[in-house]
């Protein structure tokens, strides 16, 4: 493309209510999130009709800040691109018909987007992609490594086979009694406690790059569940310190020994759970005397934001790949 | 005044465009809840079909409910966002009063309702006197048993209308008895035309504003405000 192009890009595919302009899907005009956690909160989780009703409520208020921020008229805007799935199916719905209802109006190719697709392009807003390049992402409804040979080519090599990393903190913060949303408190805690329990790790067969979190969990139920018998003292910061360094030494091993064998030239995390400061450090450490580049995108774009669809819409446009009016939500949308 | 009108809060799917009140267009289905699909593509045929651009648009109407919380999500969602890309007002219109003006032609007492579960309706009561159709009764999320009684104490004969009244027909016909009167199913399906002659002359709504009218909390929200409130006691 030799033409400069502006995808606004719309995310609700869970409690962050979001939408975007972006340029050539590598540069962020503007970013708006609205997110719903104060909300969440009292409930100790998404629930997912409050969530609908929230996306609702802040759609158009979203979107003009998105556009006003940005200065742009219509008539540089040049597709709306939406998250397809996978989510909430009630969340998604807003996205997508407020996506619909825009590109009609204003005469625009609609772009649907693979939200996961989403969380690995946003690397792309940080640094050009090299192919073949590895893909670990980790986040509360995602635990999956992706090999990609091409733009928008996905192979998932590993995947979890129960719970999804971020729920494994979400449940362990809970045990312990730590307000929602858990992760981040997790890692607080973590850095003030020592790794002196032996939970155990999730390798599976030999050559796996598949995940397993519901057996280190039991374990730390298990754990104090038998001192609270005892009547021993249980110390919460070295529980999250011992469970952290189990998920993650499991993560930065199978993702930097996929890197070797399938001899990568990049290795990017995303999701929600790329903001773990545990998972950060070690990635960093583990691929530091390789020759491996590690990108890991700030904070900001790890979390759920429509800067990251946009991006991954950018190659979508570029192919024209448009959907028709019809185009649903789709709450269990393959990645391939 | 070119409006487009949108109600989804039902089973129903109704589009509609009228010129101030005078009908250009109309798409009415009755197959199924996929309206998250169907919608969109509803709208744009009907415009092609009737040589209308979304530039022509000069307001929208939208059943804002109560009715489906999809439904009436995914109506008022396609509403305002098209309102807010065209710069056009939105206004939003309850869909029990629109179905209410299917009994317009005759004074009396009018009740529509949409099956809510659980034994229970979104029901409105409204009264057609002189060709206008005043609100006798809020639009609630009532028991079944409880409207049929509020029904009978008004004493007085009343039209039914409800897109789900093979459900109800009925039971309705025990409780009121002579009281009740049962037009034939086409009667129970609103004519998305009502809700321009509603919504023609309503005020404006902010569009951020604009949100559905669900008449029930999220039942989350319900339980945490009982928990709450047994807490303080
Ligand atoms: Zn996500």
């Amino acid at each position: 493309m030799n033409k400069d192009y502006y995808i606004l890009a719309i995310e609700t595919s869970c409690d962050e209510t979001a939408a975007a302009i972006i340029k050539n899907g590598r540069e962020i005009i503007t970013n708006t999130v609205a997110s719903q956690i104060e909300s969440h909160k009292r409930f100790g989780g998404v629930v997912p009709e409050i969530a609908s009703r929230h996306h609702v409520e802040q759609i158009t208020l979203v979107l003009e800040k998105t556009i006003t921020d940005a200065k742009m008229s219509w008539d540089e805007i040049d597709a709306i691109a939406v998250t397809e799935g996978p989510g909430l199916v009630g969340a998604l719905i807003i996205g997508v018909n407020a996506a619909k209802a825009i590109a009609f109006a204003k005469g625009k190719p609609l772009i649907p987007v693979h939200h996961i697709a989403g969380h690995i392009y946003a690397n792309q807003l940080e640094q050009e992609f090299e192919f073949p390049l590895l893909a670990l992402i980790v986040s509360g409804g995602h635990t999956e490594l992706v090999l990609m040979r091409a733009h928008g080519e996905y192979e998932v090599i590993g995947e979890t086979l129960d719970d999804a990393a971020g729920e494994a903190f979400d449940k362990i913060a809970r045990v312990l009694e730590l307000p929602y949303p858990g992760g981040p408190r997790i890692d607080k805690l973590a850095k003030e406690g020592a790794e002196s329990i032996d939970f155990p790790r999730a390798w599976l067969e030999k050559g796996s790059y598949n995940f397993s979190f519901s057996g280190l969990k039991s374990s730390v139920i298990n754990y104090i569940h038998n001192k609270n018998q005892k009547n021993e003292e249980i110390i919460p910061k070295d529980i999250a310190a011992s469970f952290q360094a189990s998920v993650v030494d499991v993560l930065t091993e199978k993702t930097y020994h996929a890197a070797i064998e399938y001899k990568v030239k990049q290795v990017i995390v995303a999701g929600g759970v790329a903001a773990n400061s545990g998972l950060r450090n070690s990635l960093k450490e583990r691929f530091l005397s390789s020759n491996i580049p590690l990108f890991i995108p700030p904070i900001s774009l790890c979390t759920d934001n429509a800067a990251m669809i946009g991006a991954a819409a950018g190659f979508l446009y570029e192919k024209e790949v448009f959907a028709p009016w019809d185009l649903n939500a789709n709450p269990s949308l393959i990645l391939k | 005044m070119k409006t487009l009108v949108i109600d989804t809060s039902t089973n129903i799917l109704g589009v509609a465009i009228l010129n101030d009140t005078e009908l250009i267009g109309q798409k009415v289905t009755k197959v199924n809840q996929d309206h998250s699909s169907r919608l969109m593509p509803a709208i744009v045929e009907l415009m092609k079909d009737i040589n209308i651009k979304p530039e022509n648009l000069e307001k929208i109407i939208v059943g804002e409910g109560p009715g489906s919380y999809t439904g009436i999500r995914i109506g008022v969602t396609v509403a305002k966002s098209l309102a807010w890309a065209l710069d056009i007002p939105v206004v939003g219109v309850s869909s029990l009063e629109s179905l209410a003006y299917q009994a317009k032609l005759r004074d009396g007492l009018v009740c529509t309702f949409f099956d809510a579960r659980r034994e229970n309706v979104f029901a409105g009561i409204y009264r057609v006197a002189n060709g206008k159709v005043t609100s006798v009764k809020q639009d609630a999320n009532v028991s079944f048993l409880n409207l049929a009684e509020n029904l009978i104490s008004l004493n007085e004969e009343v039209i039914l209308l409800s897109p789900d009244i093979k459900k109800f027909e009925d039971l309705m016909s025990e409780e009121l008895k002579t009281l009740a009167i049962i037009p034939e199913t086409p009667f129970h399906i609103s004519n998305p035309s009502n809700l321009a002659l509603i919504g023609l002359d309503k005020d404006i709504a902010d569009l951020h504003q604009l949100t559905p009218e669900y008449l029930r909390l999220a039942e989350a929200e319900a339980n945490w405000l009982k928990a709450k409130e047994k807490g303080s006691d």
